[in-house]
């Protein structure tokens, strides 16, 4: 594989035209990457997921060269008719078209940017995979005091161009004081057998709002990572929400650091997952400052011989006294052979908090099933009556209403 | 009153040093030095065989480093691996043989080692460094088939109970520290409780570090025959000395059809001076096995002493119904640091299992409660509830919740809760109110904290364990 990367990582420079600094960084990640190579189950944090087994089991051979140069056309067919909004669209890991066509212009700053920095102590090493191979970044910078007047929609799109390729992709958000936006992040997958390779980056400043709803719906064969860092001042909130159950394995992991006082996390989401799917959820909230709060809360429906992890750490620091830390995660096994794993963490070294965390899994409750059963209602529609209203649960967290509708429908549960 | 009794007890009174001269094997790690132990306590080849063969494999074997306390690298070669007092080269055959300084090292202890004097009916196995000086009552317990000695002595006169069931709950292919207790342990004890018989009293192992330099190495087996029951209680305490001591035991627990143990244990190690200087690593694996259906296993531990604490008491529930319990109160102060929890492995149908851990830190301590509760496929109808909570009290300490949590039977359920909080301003306010002081009031409530798990223990270690819990908590108050 090394030499591989080598090879592709060089027709990769040369198909491009990054700037000597861009090659130099780049080049450094690339090293970073050879030198750890994929995670393996040894680190902690992919205990319950083997992802180099699950791409060679899936995909076999990666080629980690994706050709930027193509041109993609796109049909409008597939934008969101219910709701106007500001679009992104990303094909293949090439953003394809930007257009805040709802917004004023000079609020709004487009840039592209050299690399995401990893913190030299991540031992992330996908991330330096994401650094190495990733096009132009592009950082949407939102002014201060602005709010976005309509949702932005990114449409993560994969088409049948590609198949056994790593795809690696990298958009920044920067939120100035006083600015909101709403993004809905979409994945529309009609490609098989890719390794795709998220990474999304988000700084809210004082009293900034960010709501991020990802969804993953459409069944496919792919294999993704999805990272997601938030770092928050003073005052400041996030909303993220994730529904999970199109692709054969995903890994969606958010990393939210309250760095200023009274601001506050929420991280809600849902795996719905059958045949042999295997999705994993890992928040990381890092309470770094007095009066802090975050809030998670998961549910999973397994049916099948599907798998679903949910590994959630709250880490409160000695400085960050009055923090509120609340976590539940809940699972309904359907299926004998289902699974689900969770590994619910506290790391807390300061005395003045207040932090809970719960987890329970099963199957669903006979009781209730005999209720609706008494009633009038066959098993069948029985069980997908609690099934709606488990999930539900998580759906209705979701803040803004017309986004809630508009989710309610795309998921199914009403 | 109660100040002058916290006076008392403020020190670690259990500190001192016998003088008595011991008989040590040379100083190492080696194939010389297992032969050794195995030649002075005339054991078969069979034994000596076992002991080499998870010798070689401690050779491949990696010390684990994935814990959270860190402790500095431990010189395996620069230790004793068999230290007893030098009158022990023949063991004495009644308590009359004893050498006096151990009878009085017992009686500092509260550990009394002669019959008569004891008023309640425990008896009691004493562990002194590597080798088993006394076991009381013996003959009440023989007289129902009950078979208590030291390990050493079974291996003598039950080679049969001990080769069946030696390392099969901890096999020598286990991890480091177990693999190095099966190559070297040195003595502990062992129970045998035959088809029901009810065990008349509390049996009871009384652990003591003397020497320095010294590891201590002592492997229990209990083995709970048909539709038996025993309760077992484990104590232990050292002196105080400037540099770590190892203590890495193994204990192997085998409850067959329709019977129950149940195991306690109040750890007092000495747990290094204010600065974290010396005090005991205390390294051991505890393992239960509910081999027979309706079996059950309760594990109950007070974790006071020790510098380092690490270590996780599991059940195996391979039997069909069979039940796995943990109570355990954790308490960490100054630079004490504590690494516990438990796993519970559900195989069997119908298993239950139940844990309830309180850790409490203060000072400059830091805790963590790590734990596995595993339902595999088989284990359908199993129901688990887990309930973890830790207090917190000041800044610089710590309080961890690890909890591994593993469900791949969609008939059973699983219900983990955990929470961290400090002692809440209004409970204090009301104590203080109705004219107790600050740590008077800091005592009932943390005594009301661990009541759950107090409640688990014998009438006589209960008592005991609540005065502990108050002791360890001196001064980190205000």
């Amino acid at each position: 594989m090394e030499q591989k990367l080598k090879t592709d990582f060089d027709k990769f420079i040369s198909m491009s035209n990054f700037s000597n600094q861009e090659i130099k960084l780049k080049k450094e990640a690339l090293d970073n990457f050879l030198k750890n190579g994929f995670p393996s189950r040894k680190l902690e944090n992919w205990k319950f997921s083997d992802i180099k087994q699950i791409i060679q089991k899936n995909i076999g051979e990666l080629t980690f060269y994706n050709d930027y140069n193509i041109k993609n056309e796109i049909n409008d067919e597939i934008f969101i008719k219910e709701i106007e909004h500001n679009k992104i669209v990303i094909v293949n890991g090439k953003v394809e078209r930007l257009s805040f066509e709802y917004e004023e212009s000079d609020k709004i700053n487009l840039t592209t940017l050299e690399n995401y920095n990893q913190n030299p102590n991540d031992d992330n090493s996908l991330l330096s995979l994401n650094n190495s191979f990733s096009n132009k970044i592009h950082n949407i910078l939102v002014k201060k005091n602005y709010s976005f007047k309509k949702p932005l929609i990114i449409y993560q799109i994969t088409n049948e161009k590609v198949s056994n390729t790593n795809i690696n992709f990298q958009l920044m958000f920067e939120l100035e004081e006083n600015s909101s936006i709403k993004i809905i992040n979409l994945s529309q997958d009609n490609s098989e057998k890719n390794f795709i390779n998220n990474l999304f980056n988000f700084n809210l400043g004082k009293n900034a709002i960010l709501k991020n709803y990802k969804i993953d719906k459409k069944s496919n064969t792919n294999i993704k990572y999805d990272y997601s860092s938030i770092t928050q001042k003073e005052n400041s909130i996030s909303e993220t929400f994730i529904f999970s159950s199109g692709s054969e394995y995903i890994k969606n992991e958010v990393s939210c650091n309250l760095e200023g006082q009274y601001s506050s996390a929420f991280i809600n989401g849902i795996h719905l997952l059958s045949k042999n799917k295997h999705h994993e959820i890992r928040t990381n909230t890092n309470h770094l400052y007095e009066n802090t709060k975050s809030y998670q809360l998961i549910k999973s429906v397994i049916d099948d011989s599907s798998k679903s992890v949910y590994q959630g750490k709250i880490y409160v620091d000695s400085k960050a006294q009055k923090t509120d830390g609340y976590q539940l995660s809940k699972a309904v096994l359907l299926n004998e052979q289902a699974e689900f794993n969770a590994k619910p963490e506290l790391e807390i070294y300061a005395d003045d908090v207040k932090c809970s965390h719960g987890s329970a899994s099963g199957s669903l409750d006979e009781d209730s099933i005999f209720y609706l059963m008494s009633r009038g209602l066959d098993k069948k529609t029985a069980k997908e009556l609690l099934i709606n209203g488990f999930l539900l649960d998580v759906v209705e967290k979701i803040t803004d209403e017309e986004i809630k509708k508009l989710l309610k429908n795309m998921i199914g549960l009403n | 009153m109660r100040d002058k009794q916290i006076e008392d007890l403020k020190d670690y009174k259990y500190g001192f040093s016998t003088d008595i001269e011991s008989f040590k094997a040379p100083k190492g790690l080696n194939e010389e030095v297992i032969r050794f132990i195995s030649n002075i306590k005339k054991e078969p080849d069979w034994l000596l065989q076992w002991r080499l063969k998870a010798f070689e494999r401690l050779k491949v074997l990696k010390e684990p480093d994935w814990q959270k306390p860190k402790y500095p690298k431990i010189d395996y070669q620069d230790l004793y691996y068999y230290s007893a007092p030098k009158s022990f080269k023949e063991k004495p055959k009644n308590l009359e043989d004893l050498d006096p300084k151990l009878l009085e090292t017992y009686k500092k202890l509260g550990i009394p080692l002669q019959e008569q004097k004891r008023l309640n009916g425990i008896a009691v196995d004493a562990v002194f460094d590597s080798v088993s000086v006394a076991t009381t009552f013996k003959d009440t317990l023989t007289k129902k088939g009950i078979i208590f000695c030291s390990i050493s002595e079974a291996i003598q006169k039950h080679p049969d109970l001990v080769k069946k069931y030696l390392g099969s709950v901890i096999p020598i292919t286990d991890h480091f520290f177990a693999t190095l207790n099966s190559a070297v342990f040195t003595d502990g004890s062992f129970v045998y409780i035959p088809p029901n018989v009810k065990c008349p009293m509390e049996l009871s192992t009384y652990f003591r570090i003397n020497a320095s330099d010294t590891g201590q190495f002592e492997r229990t087996l209990i083995i709970a025959d048909k539709g038996s029951y025993v309760s077992y209680l484990e104590g232990c305490t050292a002196p105080m000395r400037d540099e770590n001591q190892l203590h890495a035991a193994n204990v192997e627990l085998i409850a067959l059809d329709d019977a129950e143990i149940k195991y306690s244990t109040v750890q007092n190690w000495y747990p290094g001076d204010k600065d974290g200087k010396g005090g005991i690593y205390n390294f051991v694996t505890k393992r239960g096995l509910c081999k027979g259906k309706n079996s059950k296993i309760s594990w109950t531990q007070v974790e006071t002493g020790s510098a380092i604490t690490w270590k996780y008491p599991s059940c195996i529930l391979k039997g069909d119904n069979s039940i796995g319990e943990f109570y355990s109160i954790a308490i960490t102060n100054n630079h004490q640091k504590a690494d516990t929890g438990t796993k519970m492995i559900h195989l069997g149908k119908n298993t239950k299992s139940k844990i309830i851990s309180k850790g409490i830190s203060a000072g400059k301590s830091d805790m963590t409660y790590r734990g596995l509760v595993d339902i595999s496929k088989n284990a359908s109808n199993s129901t688990n509830y887990t309930q973890c909570d830790s207090l917190l009290m000041g800044n610089k300490c710590g309080a961890h919740t690890v909890p591994y949590i593993k469900n791949k039977n969609s008939n059973s359920n699983i219900a983990h809760e955990a929470t961290t909080s400090k002692i809440s301003e209004d409970q204090l306010h009301y104590c203080q109110q109705r004219g107790l002081n600050q740590e008077e009031a800091v005592g009932l409530i943390v005594n009301g904290f661990c009541k759950e798990v107090l409640q688990q223990l014998p009438m006589e270690f209960a008592v005991e364990a609540q005065k502990l819990v108050g002791i360890s908590l001196e001064g980190s108050v205000g």
